[in-house]
């Protein structure tokens, strides 16, 4: 830290040459941070965008150089392969689905807590739960109470509701249910995965919006109650508004996590029963046919069209964001 | 009754179904967990629906073989548990070292590039996990580190810089000028200042920052899978239980047990720092 040391000794300098100095000492900060980023963030995707033009297999990585053996095989591969188009709808569904469902669940939690109550504290703890529970152990907990053989929501599902059959939630691809008499079916194995990833996320969607919540001025409030508004008057129009910044940057956060999430639909289904979302795709193009081109011109698709998504919403609600988080 | 009523009475039994909902969907499972853990398996065979583990069934036999090692026949967890807590903590340090002094110069100096350094630290978060698999997966198989506890804490930087970042900055701005300004008329250069004052400063935050690190190393799963997978000796607990569960010879309740053994550390570390934690998390969310 040279540059520091060196900007200690001529103190009395004009200001010019102090913004200057704090300039080179932002560089200096900044440096090292930076060079951790791209040795494990940024060469790797440069290298991922590489290999999906190179025609590579683990095997022959060796002799393959950087660059060279260009090619589009891997995406006319992706392109044409069977499953592909539908196994990208199912990632919009799970995504959309799994986003919407922790945000809404997670601001019913935080209107219901807002108010203390006695126990609040720790009703509180017990519902950060399932975000902080390692993954392979809820997920695992989830597939033994939805077994159909020794399982705890079918057994009760039998006695309470008196289903004939157990029901295997997560390997039933379509289940048919009937209801005012129509039938009709339902993507069963992919509702249970987004509602479990709703479950495990809505923690998180809590917690910020009741930090938003409790910093609503009460006066407020007061003055609508006097003016006669209703509960729901005053939520509409005075907590809504005050939400809707957070809820739209949530929205976001959780769209861009689920959207390339594994291990939650690897874990339960194993990517099978119409869950066969992408980010699970690439994971078995690597390890089961060892094809790293297709696994990286494959998540690079996926990469691809988070951005363009990401790019339609900012290009549409992008000022209020920026508003949001400058 | 006007509408006014109506509704607050409504709201009124609604809140009270909402929280007994919550409690339920939060508590049941882990409950659900924790009793059958203590369960033989033929009790739970013979009535999955019980809520209840009776005190001539209950046993801590399971929790005896699943942390056993596999020579006396258990499953090993023990060791396990070991190497999940090397990598996590190897991570904390990793990356605290990492993104400390790129927390303090996006939030504190005015340089040359600084809107941008903070755009790419955010861009991180756009790319999938399994995009950086990819690369890292070919590299560590390049370099023979793909069995490597060490190097699997290298690639969890990957997953942890932006987090901390974010929330070192939300602390780093909140700390007066004035304090740096009176430590410069002093004398301290800039890095005895980061050193001496801001760091003691930031202590609870680094804490609060370290122990989400830790969450995230503890928990993490697709990098170990894809690392680690051939050498069962440096299983992580999140591995193991995965491995062993796909397999049919251990029977479910000594996986539970093994859940258990996996969840206990990581909620009995953020339980015990859950203001800290959630306040870390959440600052910068009230922002109107």
């Amino acid at each position: 830290m040279s540059t520091t040391q060196s900007g200690a000794k001529k103190r009395r300098v004009p200001p010019q040459s102090s913004s200057r100095r704090e300039n080179r000492a932002g560089l200096a900060f900044v440096t090292p941070t930076f060079l951790v980023v791209l040795v494990v963030v940024i060469l790797p995707i440069l290298w991922t965008v590489l290999l999906a033009f190179q025609n590579a297999k683990l095997v022959d990585i060796q002799e393959n150089g950087l660059f060279g053996r260009w090619t589009l095989d891997n995406f006319s591969q992706v392109f044409g392969s069977p499953g592909f188009w539908s196994s990208l709808g199912t990632t919009l569904l799970y995504t959309v689905g799994s986003t919407a469902g922790s945000v809404v669940l997670g601001l019913i939690a935080a209107l219901a807590l807002r108010r203390p109550f006695r126990g609040r504290g720790a009703l509180r703890a017990a519902m950060l739960l399932p975000y902080v529970a390692p993954v392979v152990a809820v997920s695992f907990v989830w597939e033994v109470a939805l077994s159909p053989q020794y399982g705890i929501v079918n057994e009760w599902g039998r006695k309470l509701f008196g289903w004939d059959d157990p029901i295997a939630f997560l390997s039933t691809r379509s289940y048919e249910v009937g209801l005012f008499g129509l039938h009709f079916d339902i993507p069963l194995a992919l509702l249970t995965v987004i509602a479990f990833e709703t479950w495990r996320y809505f923690p998180f969607a809590f917690l910020f919006m009741l930090a938003r919540l409790q910093a609503v001025p009460g006066g407020l409030e007061e003055a609508a109650e006097v003016d006669g508004a209703t509960l729901s008057q005053r939520f509409r129009h005075i907590l809504l508004p005050q939400l809707l910044p957070v809820i739209a940057l949530l929205s976001v956060l959780r769209f861009i996590m689920t959207f390339n999430k594994f291990d939650d639909i690897y874990l339960l289904t194993g990517g099978g029963s119409g869950t066969d979302v992408v980010a699970v795709r690439v994971y078995d193009f690597l390890t089961s046919r060892f094809d790293v081109g297709a696994a990286s011109a494959q998540a690079l698709v996926l990469a691809v069209v988070l951005m363009a998504l990401l790019g339609i919403y900012f290009k549409f609600f992008g000022k209020k964001m920026q508003e949001e988080s400058a | 009754m006007t509408r006014a009523q109506f509704e607050e009475r409504l709201f009124g039994v609604l809140r009270w179904v909402v929280i007994a909902f919550l409690a339920a969907i939060t508590i049941v499972p882990f409950y659900y967990m924790l009793m059958l853990s203590v369960k033989p398996i033929d009790a739970l065979l013979l009535d999955p629906g019980n809520l209840w583990v009776s005190a001539k069934d209950f046993t801590l036999g399971t929790y005896e073989s699943v942390l056993k090692s596999s020579e006396e026949g258990g499953q090993g967890f023990l060791g396990m548990l070991l190497n999940s807590a090397l990598v996590a903590v190897a991570t904390v340090l990793l990356t605290l070292a990492a993104a400390v002094p790129g927390a303090y110069a996006v939030s504190r100096l005015k340089f040359f590039g600084n809107r941008q350094v903070s755009a790419v630290f955010l861009a991180v978060y756009l790319f999938p996990a399994t995009l950086l698999a990819v690369p890292l997966f070919v590299m560590f198989a390049k370099m023979g580190l793909s069995g490597s506890l060490v190097g699997l804490a290298i690639v969890y930087i990957a997953q942890t810089v932006p987090v901390s970042i974010y929330m070192l900055k939300n602390y780093f701005v909140t700390i007066p000028f004035s304090i740096e300004e009176a430590a410069a008329i002093d004398g301290a250069s800039r890095l005895q200042t980061v050193r001496k004052i801001i760091l003691p400063l930031a202590l609870p935050t680094l804490m609060a920052t370290g122990l989400y690190v830790f969450m995230i190393a503890w928990n993490e799963f697709l990098f170990a899978l894809l690392f680690l997978a051939a050498d069962p000796e440096l299983w992580t607990v999140s591995l193991g239980l995965q491995q062993l569960a796909n397999g049919i010879e251990v029977s479910k309740t000594v996986l539970m047990a093994g859940s258990v053994v996996l969840t206990i550390p990581v909620v009995l570390l953020f339980f015990s720092a859950e203001r800290l934690l959630t306040e870390g998390l959440t600052s910068g969310a009230d922002k109107g």
